[in-house]
């Protein structure tokens, strides 16, 4: 029997079926991973043209039953909304350490040293210039540092990680920092949450705003996850994962992955002057 | 370019998105304050409201700086006072609450984009604190999910229901 988490129970809040378990705690009910297959299933089925973003409404990820609205979104196509314009960030809102996550304690994380690089572009092709991307994932052991997580993996005092840099005018962006381990949670029985970084990007635009994670090739969990799979386009869900480039590689330090972004949404015709 | 899919923002992001602040675009004007409710009426505790506005004569041209760092040791230094940079970030509390400083934009809203555990691709609306042909133009029954309640003077509370009979909202861009 592993040690009992030092957490104790969480409010109702936390304690349905979103969060990370630990061992002790089994998840409620005696849905299997077969059970969570089949329903994805039927829903890509049912769901086969559904669009790029995943589906609100998906119930094989617990979570999102009650955290969905039932009515249609109301159409706003106004030239002169605030949302086709945005918040903008610059180099007062981010240090240079900030891209670097194996570099922000004493000691270095424990873990396989990677880099994640990419582009940001709007649906036009033009590169996002000079604006905010934000990081964040598990430790090496599948631990996040936040007090709800009560997975029974160690927390790394090397290692917080969070990151954040601005994009250059190409629209490039650049991350050093460790593989993420896999993790349980409680979605079902046997649950467990592929490698992910969680990703937060900005347009120039409010309307282009996206949080999303980005995947690793070959990972063997990809098949099972609700998370992912809540995008029932195949394709679309293959760019959620990130390439390894061996010549992004560095010799005698670090394995590189390449991830470009693409966001969605309007943006006023005036952002093209420049920002 | 075909683009990219969201996702949903989890339960672990406070180490990385909330900022010391986040909610205090601007003192001296007025206070929005509400809950995030789910489809059982149960607060959520781990939301994140982003609010995007116009200053108080109507630009839309924002400013950088919402979350300024101290270049020597990479904590958040705070707002510069001279500068409105019209976005916030809050994470809603252990009761599903949360709370924005800021003043009244001159073009009558707050945009409002909200992430949330369980929530797979964020969701938009807004805070209406005047009126225009948009808000004019839905059922009064939507319309209202869009409409503080004035408490107090210069405090208004705006709850956001994910779900139900009270459901918010919620708007499309295309």
């Amino acid at each position: 029997m592993p040690p009992r988490a030092t957490t104790p129970d969480l409010p109702h809040t936390q304690a349905d079926a979103g969060l990370k378990g630990a061992p002790d705690r089994p998840p409620a009910g005696t849905v299997t991973q077969a059970d969570i297959d089949r329903e994805i299933a039927g829903l890509h089925a049912a769901h086969p043209e559904s669009g790029v973003h995943p589906l609100r409404d998906f119930p094989p990820y617990r979570s999102s039953r009650l955290r969905h609205p039932r009515r249609a979104l109301v159409a706003v196509r106004d030239p002169d909304a605030a949302e086709l314009t945005g918040p903008v960030f610059g180099v007062t809102d981010v240090t240079p350490l900030d891209a670097d996550l194996t570099r922000r304690h004493l000691h270095e994380p424990l873990g396989e040293r990677i880099t994640v690089q990419g582009r940001v572009t709007d649906r036009d092709g033009r590169p996002v210039r000079r604006q905010l991307v934000e990081i964040w994932q598990a430790n090496a052991a599948g631990r996040y540092r936040h007090q709800g997580d009560d997975h029974s993996a160690p927390l790394d005092p090397g290692f917080t990680g969070a990151g954040r840099c601005l994009t250059d005018d190409e629209g490039r962006y650049a991350f050093t920092t460790i593989r993420p381990g896999a993790y349980p949670w409680r979605n079902h029985v046997n649950a467990w949450r592929p490698a992910h970084i969680h990703f937060s990007l900005f347009g120039t635009a409010f309307t282009q705003r996206l949080v999303t994670q980005m995947y690793f090739p070959g990972d063997p969990l990809l098949a099972h996850d609700p998370v992912l799979h809540a995008v029932t386009d195949e394709r679309a869900r293959q760019r959620l994962v990130a390439a390894y480039e061996h010549d992004l590689s560095v010799p005698e330090w670090s394995l590189g992955y390449r991830w470009d972004i693409v966001l969605d949404g309007p943006a006023a015709t005036w952002t093209e002057e420049g920002r | 370019m075909t683009p990219t899919p969201a996702q949903t923002i989890g339960p672990f992001y406070g180490y990385a998105l909330p900022f010391t602040g986040g909610g205090d675009i601007a003192g001296g004007g007025i206070v929005v304050h509400g809950h995030v409710y789910d489809g059982a009426g149960v607060p959520v505790s781990d939301a994140l409201l982003e609010f995007w506005q116009a200053d108080a004569a109507g630009g839309l041209g924002g400013a950088p700086g919402s979350m300024r760092r101290d270049p020597v040791t990479g904590a958040v230094a705070g707002r510069d006072p001279a500068s409105f940079t019209g976005f916030g970030r809050v994470a809603t509390d252990a009761d599903g609450h949360w709370t924005l400083r800021t003043v009244v934009p001159g073009n009558g809203y707050i945009s409002v984009c909200l992430f949330a555990r369980g929530l797979l691709h964020h969701l938009y609306t807004r805070i209406y604190l005047g009126r225009d042909s948009f808000l004019d133009s839905l059922p009064p029954e939507r319309s209202r999910t869009l409409t503080p309640v004035a408490e107090g003077r210069d405090i208004y509370r705006f709850d956001i229901h994910l779900q139900g009979e009270k459901e918010t909202a919620f708007l499309d861009f295309g």
